[in-house]
């Protein structure tokens, strides 16, 4: 039993400062027009165990406050 | 029989029954009418009605809200952005008081304190619904408001944002029916859905669902226009056979090379597939278009389809609030790239180009806007895909400029700052 951990973008807020894309590169990438691009091509992906501490960094990084981190019991 | 008029109106339908108010937490019996009814909001996603209001009273938000004295606000959504629709323009010249009775007796069922019916500025109707208010005694007052004319601004999110904020942008995560016009629940719906609710509300939920199909009952205005002999709005059941629809506007005025169903957020379909359908959302859905709006659009033969997917595609990318870098840079660039397939020096790598970049504007927006272009561009792509082929060789089938689809002025896009004239 382990908690679900998610990372959701607020696509209105993102202003492709790309600190994410630097920061998890396992989880994003830069489209053409420099937007950070999920994996999951939406605006929520799955985080692994092992990028939690990562997908943090990133949430605290954003000078937008795009990125949000949410945990699910499961 | 002139409608407009209150007495007329009321001696036509009956007067409006008074509806019961709700009791905490739960709406008051016309939601039972309408989960009866089966009615679905024909703005253009079909939403069960009564579900759509029954979160407004019921979900964890409005339940906070509700404690918090943070009462219910109403909407009556008759913005109709699709520049192909005029149903909710012809509803409310002809019959104001049947959707203005949708709205006073959602707002009753609901407790809401508040009320309004939203056209978009510088519509020709503002002055026949102002006149039809001036008529009435409603216990919850409706009050109209005149957002911008933007495609998105029409979209719930939206207009409950303009209501409340005085900016008609899309927003996200706050979804009207929990926090919507100044974080109160909002029930947000379509014109033709409050008139649908006025007679629910006089003559049941049985009665309503007594024609239409079992998964989507009653009937349903249709905006038909293109190569047909009579365009205009028709009201049909829901599940009429498409080639009876095309009867009703008798036949088709020439050739057409493919239907647009649904409007620029649509679908387009080719000709055999839709007139093989049942005006329903799954049969149009099976054959690969949506009901949307109530919109179909038959295609002259005569224009190039490609040149006229490009230029609609241009102006839903100056339609975009600008909020969400896919949509602001995305829908220009797919606009960009259909001007070059609908040239004469298209290569097969501009049509891959194209085809590359259509899930990259998906499910990455704030709103649907980026989404339902993408869906009208790829499936004019796929029913055009001859057309394409022709251009790759150079030709053209194009003999004239036809009957053109329909385009409200023109805007530069990427926008500007996002969501500058939104207000």
């Amino acid at each position: 039993m382990s908690d679900l951990t998610e990372l959701r973008l607020d696509p209105t807020l993102c202003d492709a400062h790309g600190f994410c894309v630097e920061i998890l590169p396992e989880l994003f990438t830069l489209d053409e027009w420099g937007y950070p691009l999920m994996n999951s091509g939406t605006l929520v992906t799955a985080v692994p165990a092992d990028l939690v501490s990562a997908a943090k960094k990133a949430v605290a990084a954003c000078p937008v406050a795009a990125l949000r981190l949410h945990k699910h019991k499961r | 029989m002139d409608l407009r008029s209150l007495s007329v109106h009321e001696a036509h339908f009956g007067r409006l029954p008074v509806v019961d108010g709700p009791r905490i937490g739960k709406p008051g019996s016309l939601v039972h009418e309408l989960e009866k009814s089966g009615l679905r909001g024909r703005g253009g996603g079909w939403f069960p009605t009564a579900r759509k209001v029954h979160a407004v009273v019921e979900s964890a938000a409005a339940r906070r809200a509700w404690s918090a004295g943070r009462k219910p606000v109403v909407i009556a959504n008759a913005m109709e952005g699709e520049p192909a629709s005029s149903k909710d323009a012809i509803l409310l010249r002809h019959n104001p008081h049947l959707v203005l009775d949708g709205v006073t007796a959602l707002a009753a069922t609901l407790g809401a304190e508040k009320a309004y019916i939203a056209i978009h500025r510088g519509s020709p109707i503002i002055d026949v619904v102002t006149r039809a208010l001036a008529d009435r005694n409603d216990p919850v007052t409706i009050e109209l408001v005149t957002p911008p004319a933007r495609y998105v601004s029409s979209e719930e999110s939206a207009l409950s944002h303009w209501i409340g904020d005085g900016v008609g942008t899309p927003v996200f995560g706050k979804r009207p029916f929990e926090r919507g016009v100044n974080d109160r629940p909002t029930a947000v719906q379509n014109a033709e859905t409050m008139a649908h609710i006025g007679l629910i509300a006089r003559f049941g939920g049985e009665w309503f669902a007594s024609v239409g199909e079992p998964t989507a009952p009653g009937t349903c205005l249709v905006s038909v226009s293109g190569v047909v002999n009579s365009p205009g709005v028709i009201e049909v059941a829901v599940g009429t056979p498409v080639s009876e629809i095309i009867n009703r506007c008798n036949g088709f005025s020439g050739e057409s090379s493919g239907f647009l169903t649904g409007g620029y957020g649509g679908a387009w379909v080719s000709q055999d597939s839709l007139m093989a359908a049942h005006w329903s959302p799954d049969s149009v859905a099976a054959a690969g278009g949506v009901i949307g709006a109530g919109i179909l659009w038959a295609l002259d033969a005569r224009t190039c389809p490609l040149h006229e997917v490009a230029r609609v595609a241009h102006w839903m990318a100056g339609e975009s609030a600008g909020q969400c870098g896919p949509c602001r840079f995305g829908l220009p660039s797919l606009a960009d790239d259909l001007d070059v397939i609908a040239g004469k020096h298209a290569q097969m790598s501009d049509v891959h180009r194209l085809n590359a970049r259509l899930p990259l504007v998906q499910m990455r927006g704030g709103c649907k806007h980026p989404d339902g272009t993408a869906r009208f561009i790829g499936t004019a792509m796929h029913v055009f895909q001859a057309e394409v082929a022709h251009h790759l060789r150079g030709h053209c089938c194009a003999t004239t400029s036809g009957t053109a689809l329909p385009i409200a002025g023109m805007r530069p896009s990427p926008v500007g700052f996002p969501g500058k004239d939104f207000k």
